[in-house]
């Protein structure tokens, strides 16, 4: 044990030390941040006061908004700033003639600027159009109306819980990414460090000192507190810089003065309420799960593909069949959080290779008892042979240099 | 204490239809230098990796110190492979503290160890650098001193000096024999034979997956030295008769087979009686012309 122990600590070392670890590490949360950020910054750039001309023939009254000021000017104005735009205080031109609307500008013309004058028209049209059909359209304002339909989860004992699918598809979508990302990362980052070794030939002088399992095994864990350790890093400091990034972007003043405390609370309340009909305990155990076991099996094939061949360029044929059903898992996890019951969920998420990520799916829209059971015992018994039969290849391929194997010899290497 | 330190029997070792090893038996006695001999592919890297317990063997045993060879045992033993290298992107000291200490030693054992023999090689200022940015000649050094560092009773060199540089092969040769000095008992395999009788005093030579010779290099060039004499005469030259036949002959300088049952003393008496005789001498073989007789016989 105290050898695997070294076996971790310099995988693990080696891996953290390297300046790749620690860029990674420092722009994940930055683009994450980014990516949360960067909407709310953009929503707040365009909120600047606007003045609209509009052609002074055209009967439409366009009302005044927060952030957009419309005034009338006469004809000749208008031809002559058709002609020169860039000298006018104004931002655009709407044009009205006969039904057609046109705003011209010396600049791109803010999405926001156009929809909203566009609504106005729209509403004065209806409104005009109303009129001439005779109806009053308070009677249709009256009319209107808005409903929202909650989903409720009847239980065993006949109590019915909150269902909220949308979360339920947020969870799963995020967490099921997360551990794809996770075993294909770390997995290939095994793979490399097998033939890494291999390729040094170092890998004869170590396994003189302990047995070939207690290096694949140690190089697997190692990798896999490395791939912890980024991962709880990203999230601390994506907290972190979130923060900063909205303390400094955002008037929080004007936030804080609409969100009072007393609104603030309510909102936790509606978040406690829409969360509430999942089980988050349950998830966050069965992430841990999930994520390490199907790393485990994943990374075991994936250091018995790299002991199998001298060179990186040459794994290709042998990691195909390994990532199939990785790669189909991700590409089923739209259909599947659209039925998230159906015999197609059901079977991935029993069979190993698909397991990890499509249980993940699935869990928030809440699984059978006995099918997570079943799901976690084919998981476990799944990642015991694979690293079983992953040892037999590993421990012949470390000292096979020269010829690509074939298939049959992988074969023949399980059987020595 | 026994006699021999590593005592290997009946060893048959098989991949798939293959038999790498088939009833390999050596002896190899303490404090010996043996050599490990044999063409390409006769087995003798299958037998290291057997004996540094990196492959198990089908059947057959080994005999390590007395005992059953086992797991404990591989801090006794230091191995360097054939295929050998170290990790390019680590610092050489790093590295040789992780490879030290899987060998058993503790951190500050380890640590002692390798500033003695980095100093002893002129080497302490490499401590901090990458492998990569060594010379092969300078990485050649250090995978030296962490093959020996734990001080093991058995040392094994696969092909020591192929891929050496002649300064550091040197440097190993002598290494290697300081330490046999000291006790160690050192196997290795070669191809070089001028370095085999240079510093060996045992060889096994293995072909075919068996072990066709084994002994002292004494026992060994006694062994392989039929009747072969070299006579060189003064004036008249020899010719055929009842006790040899002349293989060749060259103004004076002859060599002779003698015939069987004949001994080399009766053979001379009848030449000094008949001839003038200058030198009548055993040739000898060399250890490459014993390599290939073997092989070829076997």
């Amino acid at each position: 044990m105290h050898k695997i122990w070294l076996v971790i600590r310099r995988e693990y070392l080696v891996r953290v030390k390297k300046k790749s670890f620690i860029v990674m590490t420092i722009l994940g949360p930055l683009l994450m941040a980014a990516l949360m950020i960067a909407p709310i910054y953009l929503a707040n750039e365009n909120q600047e006061e606007r003045l609209i001309a509009v052609n002074q023939q055209s009967d439409f009254l366009l009302e005044d908004t927060e952030l957009l000021h419309f005034t009338s000017i006469p004809e000749f104005e208008v031809i002559n700033l058709r002609k020169d735009f860039s000298l006018s205080p104004y931002y655009a031109l709407l044009n009205i003639e006969k039904g057609k609307f046109i705003l011209y500008s010396n600049q791109q013309i803010s999405l926001s600027v156009s929809r909203d004058i566009q609504r106005q028209i729209e509403q004065i049209v209806e409104i005009n159009n109303l009129k001439e059909a005779g109806i009053d359209p308070q009677i249709i304002e009256n009319a209107k109306t808005e409903i929202e339909i909650t989903t409720r989860l009847i239980e065993k004992d006949g109590s019915s819980t909150n269902s909220h699918s949308e979360a339920s598809m947020g969870i799963g979508f995020i967490s099921g990414i997360l551990i794809y990302i996770f075993i294909f990362m770390y997995g290939t980052m095994v793979m490399r460090g097998v033939i890494e070794e291999k390729a040094n030939r170092i890998v004869e002088i170590i396994i003189s000192s302990l047995k070939p399992f207690q290096l694949m095994m140690g190089k697997i864990l190692g990798v896999a507190a490395v791939g912890l350790t980024q991962f709880i890093l990203w999230i601390i400091l994506t907290i972190i810089i979130s923060t900063i990034a909205e303390l400094t972007f955002l008037d929080t003043s004007s936030m804080t003065n609409e969100i009072s405390a007393n609104e603030q609370s309510v909102i936790l309340a509606q978040l406690a309420n829409i969360t509430g009909g999942i089980n988050l305990t349950q998830i966050l155990l069965s992430f841990i799960f999930y994520f390490l076991a199907g790393y485990l099996m994943y990374s075991s094939l994936f250091a018995a593909v790299g002991s199998a061949v001298d060179a990186e360029a040459d794994t290709q044929q042998f990691i195909l069949p390994i990532t199939i059903p990785l790669i189909l898992s991700f590409i089923l996890i739209q259909p599947i959080m659209d039925s998230p019951d159906g015999a197609l969920a059901f079977w991935m998420s029993i069979i190993p290779f698909t397991s990890p990520v499509i249980m993940m799916v699935r869990l928030p829209f809440g699984v059978p008892g006995w099918e997570l059971l079943l799901s976690m015992g084919i998981l476990v018994s799944t990642f015991i042979a694979t690293t079983w039969l992953a040892g037999r290849i590993y421990r012949t391929g470390i000292l096979m240099y020269g010829k690509k194997p074939s298939y049959k010899e992988l074969w023949k290497w399980l059987r020595y | 204490m026994q006699e021999n330190l590593l005592i290997v029997r009946n060893v048959i070792k098989q991949y798939g239809d293959y038999k790498a090893l088939n009833n390999v038996n050596i002896s190899v006695p303490r404090g010996s230098i043996y050599a490990l001999l044999g063409p390409n592919g006769a087995g003798k890297t299958t037998l290291m990796r057997i004996i540094n317990q990196i492959t198990a063997p089908d059947s057959g045993e080994l005999i390590f110190d007395g005992e059953k060879l086992q797991k404990n045992h591989i801090t006794d033993i230091g191995y360097m492979p054939e295929e050998r290298g170290l990790y390019k992107k680590m610092k050489v000291g790093e590295q040789a503290l992780y490879l030290a200490q899987l060998k058993g030693m503790s951190y500050n054992e380890a640590l002692k160890k390798l500033k003695y023999w980095f100093e002893k090689l002129n080497i302490l200022n490499w401590w901090n650098k990458k492998i990569e940015e060594l010379s092969k000649g300078m990485a050649q050094k250090i995978q030296f001193v962490v093959t020996i560092i734990h001080d093991p009773k058995l040392l094994i060199f696969d092909e020591p000096f192929s891929g050496f540089d002649p300064i550091n092969a040197a440097i190993m040769r002598k290494e290697i024999l300081n330490l046999s000095k000291k006790g160690t008992t050192i196997i290795f395999s070669t191809h070089r034979m001028e370095s085999v009788e240079e510093i060996c005093d045992h060889i096994a030579l293995i072909n075919k997956s068996k072990t066709i010779l084994e002994g002292t290099i004494e026992n060994i060039k006694s062994q392989f030295s039929n009747n072969n004499y070299e006579v060189i005469t003064k004036n008249s030259e020899l010719e055929n008769n009842d006790l040899y036949d002349i293989i060749s002959n060259k103004e004076g300088l002859c060599h002779i087979l003698l015939k069987k049952g004949v001994r080399g003393k009766d053979a001379l008496d009848y030449i000094n009686t008949n001839y003038e005789v200058i030198s009548f001498k055993k040739e000898t073989p060399t250890m490459e012309e014993i390599f290939i007789k073997a092989v070829k016989n076997a």
